[in-house]
């Protein structure tokens, strides 16, 4: 390991999060509308373009998460009558709520006034918004994303979401603005989109070169935090991926690892793709316990929860509802699961990896249910080693960390020793 | 313990064959009956499907059969079903995997897959990998209620389906086949109301367990000869002679999905509890009233899920009206007290549960919540919960 130095792209990335948030403070004093809304079938580039600002429910849970508040936040909703048995996002969301609705600055968030239901990829997030309706009292818009069921995307269903975006979100959206969308200036947004979306393509992609220069999983969560939020569309996005592509072609030329929070690794061990969300109230203990046994993450499912733009779909300018329809339709949680496993199946292959792991998470039926067969058929399949481990999104105390600890160190050992044998 | 613990009389002569019939049908695992449907005619299919709702008209307007799938309750032993689901997820997927891996489901043709959760949906996608020579289809219900939109999309899903059947069966769903199936399940849907009727007007000659074995058995059996068994049955229990008990009425919400064992609905008589209403088998009675039978048949199909369907989890709630709604099925069924019961770990009954305990409480309607699975074979805390409650209604009204 290295002594850990902060690249530009994360300063750069860090004042831009603090920016949205100070905007988000001044709010209402600025009079500007503020709409909750969810990160995949995220659309922001409309509420961009109306002068809205974006809240995401998922990732204040996620940040609050990360400072150690969900343990409390959770309690609170279960005193309130919420089960143990659903979605620690929601609870980490209303625990917060009940308690002052601090935001990661420490400043209350804004009110919605408005909840755009992006109903993408998850079940859970009609169910939350409705919870959130009777809370806050405001409108809510739904968009219904029909899923891929059979695998792809049919004229039929693409054209159900451009006509709800075309009737229904556009003119709640606009009603709530006082102002009609600039079409000359959604085209421009969506062409910043696809040039964001290029480089961030190019970023992950990284991974296929030995040694990997990025963890496309610890790491890549940092990556896709412009594009999966309130920046897609922006020019901040489109210099933020440059600049960190500059940077990864650095660290590529110069033969480099991988960041982490101690620095670069030096010595890649083992090259692994990994398939469900990370667990964030110990993200950087879990971390910890693959780059200390020297495992890269290649390639991972979670970075594509926001948008999937490695298989070639980036934002069209000229199509703009339709284009719009697509992204949300090909966000990940929205791909079958026959789907699923042919892309990682892909992914374990094309990263050259030497095995897959499954972070299956108590809270996330979308992601978990079925995990263990996509585990048996990337085994099949692929003849590489799988692993499957336990943990939950926010609720702290589902993250066990010596099970997982020790769960996988007997992985890699699994690892190397099949390949000490091929 | 309750102060009245006296279920209704069990069923004798007629009234016990028939129901002994309907019992057959539910513990039928191995689709036995299906098959002999199909074995009258080589041309016969037979189509699965998931809770909650699928428009079954298309299914057998296609000359198909449609088939429920509740799961394997508590009469199978599972195998095989639990190594593909983390402890943490539901136990009804277990079970279909399992009666799907045992070749229970073999008489099924096709299976569709409605949206209700997250689970299911990914269900679909197992029963693809699993069963790749099978037809099987996710249905997206749409929850956008715009006839012009999201009527438009579920007109192109039925279609789908029907095509889908069509090329299992070799019949095409024309309007006419269509017509015909919607009138004969509407025959259906007035049988099931003026039961239902009965039950909350006297609920004891409809105790809870039959109520449900009627219900399961509609999902086995053709529409025509499903009405013609309620009927009898209405006939026949009406002239039972069965006497009133001292028991309270309940309303149960939250088991739309997985179901709760026959064990779980007797203990709740025998706590004291008459059930006057429930959402149990939701999906054959989900649009309770006939369908349009002027008109385009397809576009009366779309109508009456958009505009007449009943309020439940899995749909989403337009009007912010489930409270509204809720309080008013309580008072139209004169119910005492809610039973809030939802499987385990079933995302759409839990995080609705908060929103409905809500209402209840605003409302002064007492209520108690607990939560089961299908295989749940202690009931001796459940009896004593939902004995308490039944007292404390008899003694003061209100819990």
């Amino acid at each position: 390991m290295t002594v850990a130095v902060k690249d530009l792209s994360q300063d750069r990335q860090k004042q831009m999060i603090a920016s949205h948030y100070a905007r988000l403070s001044r709010a209402g004093q600025e009079g500007r509308k503020v709409v909750y809304t969810f990160v995949p079938g995220n659309l922001t580039e409309l509420l961009n373009n109306l002068g809205l600002l974006p809240v995401l429910p998922e990732i204040n849970a996620l940040q609050s998460g990360m400072r150690g508040k969900t343990g409390e936040y959770i309690q609170v909703a279960e005193k309130a009558g919420h089960s143990e048995d659903v979605c620690t996002y929601v609870k980490a969301d209303i625990g917060m709520l009940k308690s002052g609705n601090l935001g990661p600055t420490g400043e209350p968030l804004p009110r919605p006034d408005l909840l755009l239901l992006s109903y993408t990829g998850c079940f859970t997030f009609l169910k939350w918004f409705e919870l959130l309706k009777r809370e806050y009292d405001c409108p809510v818009v739904m968009l219904h994303v029909p899923y891929q069921g059979d695998g792809q995307i049919t004229p039929a269903m693409r054209k159900y979401v451009s006509d709800q975006l075309r009737d229904v979100v556009i003119p709640a959206l606009e009603t709530l603005a006082g102002r009609k969308v600039d079409y000359d200036l959604l085209s421009e947004q969506l062409a910043l989109s696809a040039r964001a979306e290029e480089d961030l393509v190019w970023v992950l992609e990284s991974a296929k070169h030995r040694p990997s220069p990025i963890d496309a999983y610890f790491g890549g969560v940092y990556y896709i935090g412009p594009i999966f939020t309130s920046f897609r569309g922006t020019t901040d996005a489109v210099e933020y991926y440059q600049l960190l592509r500059q940077e990864i072609q650095q660290r590529m030329d110069q033969g480099l690892g991988p960041v982490t929070p101690e620095g670069t690794l030096s010595q890649e061990k083992f090259r692994i793709v990994v398939e469900g969300p990370p667990n964030w109230t110990s993200f950087r203990e879990f971390w910890r316990m693959f780059y200390g046994e020297g495992a890269v993450v290649v390639a991972s499912s979670y970075t594509k929860v926001g948008g999937l733009y490695d298989r070639g779909f980036r934002h069209d300018p000229t199509q703009p509802l339709d284009t719009l329809a697509d992204y949300c339709m090909g966000c990940y949680t929205n791909l079958n699961l026959p789907d699923r496993i042919n892309l990682l199946e892909k992914y374990i292959h094309d990263y050259s990896a030497d095995g897959f792991l499954i972070n299956s998470v108590k809270s996330c039926n979308s992601f978990s249910a079925g995990q263990l067969l996509i585990l048996r058929e990337l085994e099949k399949r692929t003849g590489r080693s799988g692993g499957f481990i336990e943990s939950d999104l926010v609720d702290p105390r589902y993250f066990s960390a010596a099970n997982i600890k020790n769960r996988l160190e007997s992985y890699f050992q699994m690892v190397d020793a099949k390949r000490a044998r091929a | 313990m309750s102060l009245e613990t006296l279920e209704s009389a069990p069923a004798t002569g007629a009234l016990a064959e028939l129901v002994a019939h309907a019992t057959r049908l539910y513990e039928d695992l191995e689709l036995k009956g299906v098959r002999d449907w199909k074995a009258q005619d080589p041309s016969r299919r037979a189509i699965g499907f998931l809770p909650v709702y699928v428009p079954r008209e298309v299914i057998h307007a296609a000359n198909a059969l449609p088939v429920g799938i509740m799961g394997g309750g508590d009469q199978i032993e599972i195998v095989r079903g639990d190594s593909y689901f983390q402890s943490y997820i539901c136990h009804l997927p277990r079970s279909v995997i399992e009666l799907a891996v045992s070749g229970r489901l073999a008489a099924l043709d096709g299976l569709v897959f409605p949206s209700i959760c997250d689970v299911i949906r990914n269900l679909s996608g197992m029963f693809k990998v699993l069963l790749p020579d099978r037809w099987v289809h996710y249905l997206d219900l749409p929850q956008n209620f715009d006839r012009e939109s999201g009527g438009r999309f579920y007109r192109h899903e039925m279609a789908t389906i029907a095509k889908g059947v069509s090329a299992l069966t070799g019949v095409e769903v024309t309007n006419e086949r269509l017509s015909a199936s919607i009138s004969l399940y509407n025959e259906n849907r007035r049988a099931l109301a003026q039961l239902q009727q009965m039950r909350v007007a006297s609920p004891w000659q409809v105790p809870a367990t039959e109520y449900y074995l009627l219900l399961r058995a509609s999902y086995v059996l053709p529409p025509q000869e499903h009405t013609d068994l309620i009927r009898r049955y209405m006939q026949l229990s009406a002239a039972s002679g069965r006497v009133e008990q001292d028991n309270i009425r309940v309303m149960v919400r939250g088991a739309f999905c997985e179901q709760p064992p026959l064990g779980l609905l007797r203990t709740l008589e025998r706590a004291g509890c008459y059930l006057v209403d429930d959402d149990l088998v939701l999906g054959a009675r989900f649009i309770p009233q006939p369908i349009a039978q002027d008109g385009d048949p397809w576009q009366a199909l779309v109508d009456a899920f958009l505009y007449h369907t009943l309020p439940t989890a899995s749909k989403y709630d337009v009007q912010a009206s489930k409270e509204a709604d809720l309080v008013q099925s309580v008072k139209e069924v004169r119910a005492d007290g809610v039973l809030l019961m939802a499987p385990s770990f079933c995302d759409p009954a839990l995080l609705d549960q908060p929103m409905l305990a809500h209402a209840l409480e605003k409302a002064g309607i007492p209520f108690t919540s607990f939560k089961y699975a299908e295989d749940t074979g202690q009931f001796q805390v459940i009896r004593e919960q939902a004995g308490t409650f039944a007292d404390a209604i008899k003694l003061w009204g209100t819990t």
